[in-house]
């Protein structure tokens, strides 16, 4: 499997008045070419931020302060900002949370997508309009045509989201990195909108990153899950492994508390404690606070990721046999 | 779109009842109109005789209603100074007040829009702080001090414009003295047009900045970069046509008050104006005169703000399609 893009010990901080606040730490992640990864985490793990990073597109005051993320042989993370331009939204493309602010109020949606063609590709402006209509056929909006002169109000939200997987896919990117695409949407269109990326990928053989909170959601889409804590991997393996066998004690908790493991009872199960401050993080394992089975060991040392048998990458003493050192 | 803009007509016809009601109020109830027509020889009796022909003695909403009838047609009554109809004063006088705030306007938008927008995407730049520190310091001057200021360094010290006066005028279409056409008269315009943008400009400045960093910070920016555009189509095609919108409105609404707010320039720069002319008809309470002016100025405003809003709707595609319906 030839590999698409190749982040090696990521770190991105924010240098914030009262402390720097390491968002992503040292996280390694590599996808192969047409692969779809999911990236779990709760609100703050630091899923956005690793995202927006690989498109170098971090809010100030945030700053990649080490690592590289290869792709297509060179470090894009070192990129000038014109370089970086060519890649964003022509090779890697990404879409975002809720489609009720992503698109330009002010702006037709033809602007829009043609915009992106103009900006990547050298074609004639009747050329740009025959890519949006043909990638808007392909995400199901009904007669394209009269589509391009309108505005964004003008439609649902489900819709919307279709439009913007559609200017996703207008220069064909190899990747496309899709932050909680559906958390904005109900859940009935939730589902038709995850379909239609995975088809499209699986088509038109791009990777996708997907960034999300719903366990649910990426075990359908992905083929292998990252596990996301306090700015660290903690697990990473084939998405089936991870949700039917989850082997660090947060993937655990996390899929415990899904609804349908409630079992009948009145209140969902949780994880106890809240992740820690990422401006104070704890010596050892940023789980050790909250976890069940942490050892004297826990909290003196961080964790590094190893490899378990069954392929599973976990970064913790009490699974991954460091301890029985 | 045409309902639209036949609602905005509406309620304009709507507010200028209103403001011609309020004239016609303060001149009915301010001072004795036969008095002011006729001597001290007159008697009693040839008082009430042509307070009778004139109809002084009818119920106010009768005389309003004369008052109307004749103001449609563009009979503003008499001015008691010129003896001449006050509309004709006025139709005299405007040319200069409107050239004036059609410089200073010319002024404003040309300054204020490259420099808010600098000052909002370079925040960091010396010359964006030299931009906010001198804009508090033109909020904080008053319009007679600046317009002081002016003639001191360039008519008095340096010598290089004239102090007062419009200059040399040409008259246009019959009846516009225009000081526009003439190097005389454009001199003669450079300091009073400044001195009345003096107060707007950094208004202006400050509010365009203070939007359009705002709307950097909105999604469908963000989304934008990431879709690979060039910087200059992020700032001016996605950032700037939002930052305009409340700019819009509130510069309709400025316009209109430096229409009225041209006295004091004027009156420091002896500008024959309405605006002078406006504090003369107070000195020689010359009431139909300033009566006239208020509904003079009143129907510039609502016809700048009839017209801003209509502008907006073209702007803004939400309010075109909410008129449509």
């Amino acid at each position: 499997m030839e590999t698409l893009i190749d982040i090696k010990n990521l770190r991105v901080d924010f240098a914030l008045r009262s402390g720097t606040v390491r968002a992503v730490r040292d996280v390694s992640l590599s996808i192969n070419k047409g692969e779809r990864l999911g990236i779990v985490g709760e609100s703050g793990a630091g899923k956005s931020v690793l995202g927006f990073s690989i498109i170098n597109l971090i809010s100030k005051p945030g700053k990649i302060t080490d690592g590289e993320i290869i792709f297509k042989g060179h470090d894009i993370s070192k990129y000038s900002y014109d370089q970086m331009r060519k890649i964003r939204g022509n090779r890697i493309s990404m879409i975002f949370q809720d489609p009720m602010m992503t698109l330009n109020p002010v702006l037709t949606i033809g602007t829009q997508m043609m915009e992106t063609v103009l900006a990547h590709m050298d074609v004639s402006k009747k050329e740009a309009e025959k890519i949006c209509l043909e990638k808007l056929t392909k995400v199901y909006i009904p007669s394209p045509e009269k589509r391009l002169s309108q505005y964004p109000h003008e439609f649902s939200g489900g819709m919307r989201q279709r439009i913007v997987i559609a200017i996703s896919l207008l220069t064909s990117p190899n990747l496309i990195i899709a932050d909680e695409p559906t958390t904005a949407l109900d859940v009935t269109i939730q589902a038709e909108i995850m379909d239609l990326l995975l088809e499209l990928c699986k088509t038109e053989n791009m990777g996708l990153i997907l960034i999300t909170h719903d366990l649910a959601v990426v075990s359908e889409v992905t083929q292998r899950i990252a596990v996301l804590y306090a700015g660290k991997v903690v697990e990473l393996g084939l998405s089936e492994q991870i949700i039917n066998n989850p082997q660090h004690p947060y993937t655990q908790g996390l899929i415990q508390a899904l609804p349908q493991m409630a079992g009948g009872k009145k209140r969902l199960n949780q994880i106890p404690g809240m992740m820690p401050s990422l401006l104070d993080m704890p010596k050892g394992c940023p789980f050790e606070p909250r976890c069940t089975i942490c050892i004297e060991r826990c909290k003196q040392e961080i964790p590094i990721l190893k490899e378990l048998e069954s392929g599973t990458q976990v970064a913790c003493f009490m699974r991954n046999g460091a301890n029985k050192r | 779109m045409f309902a639209f803009a036949v609602k905005r007509i509406l309620q304009a016809i709507m507010v200028m009842l209103i403001i011609s009601c309020i004239g016609f109020a303060i001149k009915h109830n301010f001072g004795d109109p036969v008095r002011d027509l006729v001597g001290q020889r007159v008697t009693p009796t040839e008082r009430a005789e042509i307070r009778e022909r004139l109809g002084l003695n009818d119920p106010f909403m009768v005389q309003y209603a004369r008052f109307l009838g004749d103001a449609v047609q563009g009979d503003l009554g008499q001015s008691y100074f010129f003896k001449k109809p006050a509309s004709e004063v006025i139709l005299k006088k405007a040319p200069a007040t409107l050239e004036l705030v059609l410089c200073s306007a010319f002024i404003i938008t040309f300054l204020s829009v490259p420099l808010g927008i600098y000052a909002a995407i370079k925040p960091q730049k010396w010359f964006s702080r030299f931009i906010m520190g001198s804009s508090i310091i033109g909020v904080s001057m008053p319009v007679f001090l600046t317009a002081i200021l002016l003639i001191y360094v360039f008519a008095v010290e340096l010598h290089w414009l004239p102090s007062y006066g419009r200059g040399k005028t040409v008259c246009i279409f019959g009846w516009w003295d225009s000081g526009l056409l003439t190097l005389d008269g454009l001199k003669h315009l450079i300091m009073p047009s400044i001195a009345l943008s003096s107060i707007m400009l950094p208004l202006f400045i400050r509010l365009i900045r203070s939007e359009m960093m705002e709307v950097l910070e909105s999604e469908y920016v963000k989304y934008a970069w990431a879709k690979g555009l060039k910087p200059r189509r992020v700032w001016w095609v996605h950032a700037f046509k939002n930052t305009l919108l409340p700019v819009i409105t509130v510069g309709g609404v400025q316009l209109g008050i430096m229409v009225a707010f041209t006295i004091l320039t004027e009156t420091v720069f002896q500008w024959q104006g309405m605006g002078s002319m406006f504090i003369e008809s107070v000195e020689r309470s010359d009431t139909s005169l300033m009566v006239a002016y208020l509904v003079f100025v009143g129907l510039i405003f609502v016809l700048v703000n009839t017209a801003v809003d209509i502008i907006y709707g073209l702007v803004n595609p939400t309010i075109r399609v909410a008129g449509r319906k």
